[in-house]
């Protein structure tokens, strides 16, 4: 069973958002990870740039499929986990553990139209 | 050679200075190629001898596995037997020996191959006319929205830049709209995999001035057929986009409905899937594309001659041989087939769509989930009883897809025996799921490390050779 973590933030596409202050961790969730099966490539963003809420900033590619990373929310990326680009498995290990972007959030009303942890996993159930 | 694997490279054959000829002593004098067009070191070509080279490739090509060794159920790619008639009629030397700029008046013949295979594709599909230029089903697709664009632009309506395309469709039909230029937009299907009216409508409602097209694929990726098509057909050309079928899955449709009458506007056929044109070891394709009256103006140069022309006379043979009758049956009996494979296996597979498939369905794992024993597990166990594996996590609608497409070649025996293997499978899954899990066992290379592959590919000798060192 995948996991759920209380607190963050959930899409409907399987990304999460940590959100400390103004700043928005985003990653994809372990259900996801999970879905997609060994993570062999992460397509990373660079820093500076604006993401959008709905549309893609990235891609994951694993043995079986190449998929987009949605954003969850807009903002301007702050900071991109360097790391998954010689270790794209950390998703693998630890999908929360392991944020893909860092952004600055330009608008935090767009919060309320993501998911909690509770509806997030009955969301799941029905996938 | 059972069950050992020819794994030589010729390049590690090679023996320096040794070749394959003798040439005569030269009586002619010497020509120096000019300095400036030399090499500057040699060509890393192996050097083999003739009867190393024949055994090389003779070794390597019993390492294949194709329709002519055995059943070859790989969804969405319709593997069906290539008759040997086929072959036979392609190397005629009145064919096989022209050259693309011969005169005219030399290559009648072939044009009259070329016209009277686009006549029997118009008469099969219901469409106008068909163009034999482009050399692939993604080059087809390619063409055809090429088609489209310039049929737009032709009247001033620039802003048509939109491609709808379902969520099943296949990988090929969002890449051809971006390299034509066009922009994407996915509509989401229902619960029974086929396309959500109510989305496409809303869909259109906030699009419509910039709709180029719809493509679709029918019966869909599932298998199934749109049913809606009439009322989707209707919306997008009242919207004054143009309706694109992708001919992967035409197969089934063959003596039973054509896109013509669906009301679409463009497609591609793929004659090595439909029409019995070798695929699977390169090829080559071809990719015909075929399009309602007022549209053929609109056919761009996508190759320089005529296609992949002995491809066309393949395809020919295959509708000639065949004739009227007969090839009436075809999309009946792959139905038939794959609608028998689909009952025979629904109580131990899980079936996510019940009802009647066409050519093809796609199972979600075993129904069984709790041996841990997955769609790819299943595929590497079947290598072990000599079958090719079947398609497997494609289409993305569910997490354990496993794609099956008998074709109408096969006989109830083979069949059934495919059927045997898989509900054994099946029961080794609960019984011995190591077993499966650790598959194939019987293969020249056992289970393959599909994250080492794809994290760091080997596909040269010059990098193997850095490698190892």
């Amino acid at each position: 069973m995948a996991k759920v973590i209380e607190g963050l933030y959930y899409s409907e596409s399987h990304e999460y958002v940590k959100v400390e202050g103004n700043i928005g961790y985003i990653g994809i969730t372990d259900y996801a990870q999970h879905a997609l099966g060994n993570v062999v490539y992460v397509d990373l963003p660079d820093v500076d740039d604006e993401v959008t809420a709905g549309e893609e900033f990235g891609a994951v590619e694993s043995v079986k499929a190449a998929s987009d990373i949605i954003s969850p929310v807009s903002g301007t990326i702050i900071e991109v986990n360097e790391a998954l680009d010689g270790e794209p498995e950390l998703l693998n290990k630890d999908a929360f553990g392991n944020w893909i972007i860092k952004v600055e959030l330009s608008d935090k009303s767009e919060l309320d139209g993501l998911m909690d942890a509770k509806a997030y996993e009955a969301f799941c159930e029905n996938e | 050679m059972n069950n050992r694997l020819y794994g030589n490279l010729i390049f590690e054959l090679s023996q320096e200075g040794r070749s394959g000829y003798s040439l005569p002593k030269n009586q002619f004098g010497s020509y120096e190629v000019p300095a400036s067009m030399r090499r500057k070191e040699d060509a890393a070509l192996p050097e083999c001898d003739e009867m190393t080279v024949v055994r090389h490739y003779t070794n390597l090509s019993a390492n294949n596995f194709g329709v002519d060794n055995g059943f070859y159920p790989l969804g969405s790619c319709t593997m069906k037997y290539n008759p040997k008639i086929n072959e036979e009629v392609a190397a005629l030397p009145q064919f096989a020996g022209l050259h693309p700029l011969q005169p005219a008046e030399t290559v009648q013949g072939a044009e009259e191959v070329c016209r009277q295979l686009c006549q029997s594709l118009c008469e099969l599909t219901g469409l106008y006319a068909f163009t034999l230029k482009p050399f692939a089903g993604a080059h087809g697709e390619l063409t055809g929205l090429m088609v489209i664009r310039k049929y737009h632009e032709s009247r001033g309506d620039e802003a048509r830049r939109l491609v709808i395309v379902p969520d099943s469709a296949h990988g090929t039909n969002p890449a051809s709209a971006a390299v034509c230029g066009l922009d994407i937009v996915e509509v989401k299907s229902l619960s029974d995999g086929t396309v959500d009216v109510e989305a496409l409508k809303e869909l259109l409602a906030q699009h419509g001035s910039e709709i180029a097209a719809m493509m679709m694929t029918n019966p869909n990726t599932l298998g199934l057929f749109e049913k809606q098509i009439p009322e989707i057909e209707k919306l997008v050309h009242a919207a004054g986009g143009l309706m694109y079928y992708d001919g992967a899955n035409l197969n089934p449709m063959l003596g039973a409905a054509r896109p013509g009458d669906m009301g679409f506007d463009v497609m591609h056929i793929n004659l090595h899937k439909t029409f019995s044109t070798p695929h699977g070891g390169g090829g080559p394709g071809a990719g015909p594309v075929g399009v309602r009256k007022g549209l053929e103006p609109f056919f761009p140069e996508v190759s320089p001659y005529h296609g992949n022309f002995t491809v066309a006379m393949r395809a020919l043979a295959y509708i000639r041989s065949l004739g009227r009758e007969n090839i009436k049956l075809v999309g009946p009996l792959a139905t038939l087939n794959a609608n028998y494979i689909k009952e025979s296996l629904k109580d131990v597979y899980e079936l996510p769509i019940d009802g009647l498939c066409k050519h093809e369905f796609v199972f979600d794992g075993l129904k069984d989930k709790s041996t841990g024993v997955t769609t790819m597990d299943v595929a590497k166990r079947l290598l072990d009883y000599g079958y090719h594996a079947p398609t497997i996590y494609f289409p993305l609608l569910f997490h354990e897809s496993l794609m099956i497409e008998p074709t109408e070649n096969e006989s109830k025996e083979t069949i059934d025996g495919f059927i045997c293997v898989m509900r054994k499978i099946a029961g080794e899954a609960k019984t011995n799921p190591d077993e499966v899990k650790s598959a194939p066992h019987l293969t020249p290379i056992g289970r393959v490390d599909d994250v080492l592959a794809a994290k760091h590919p080997v596909v040269t000798y010059k990098q193997m050779v850095n490698d190892n060192n």
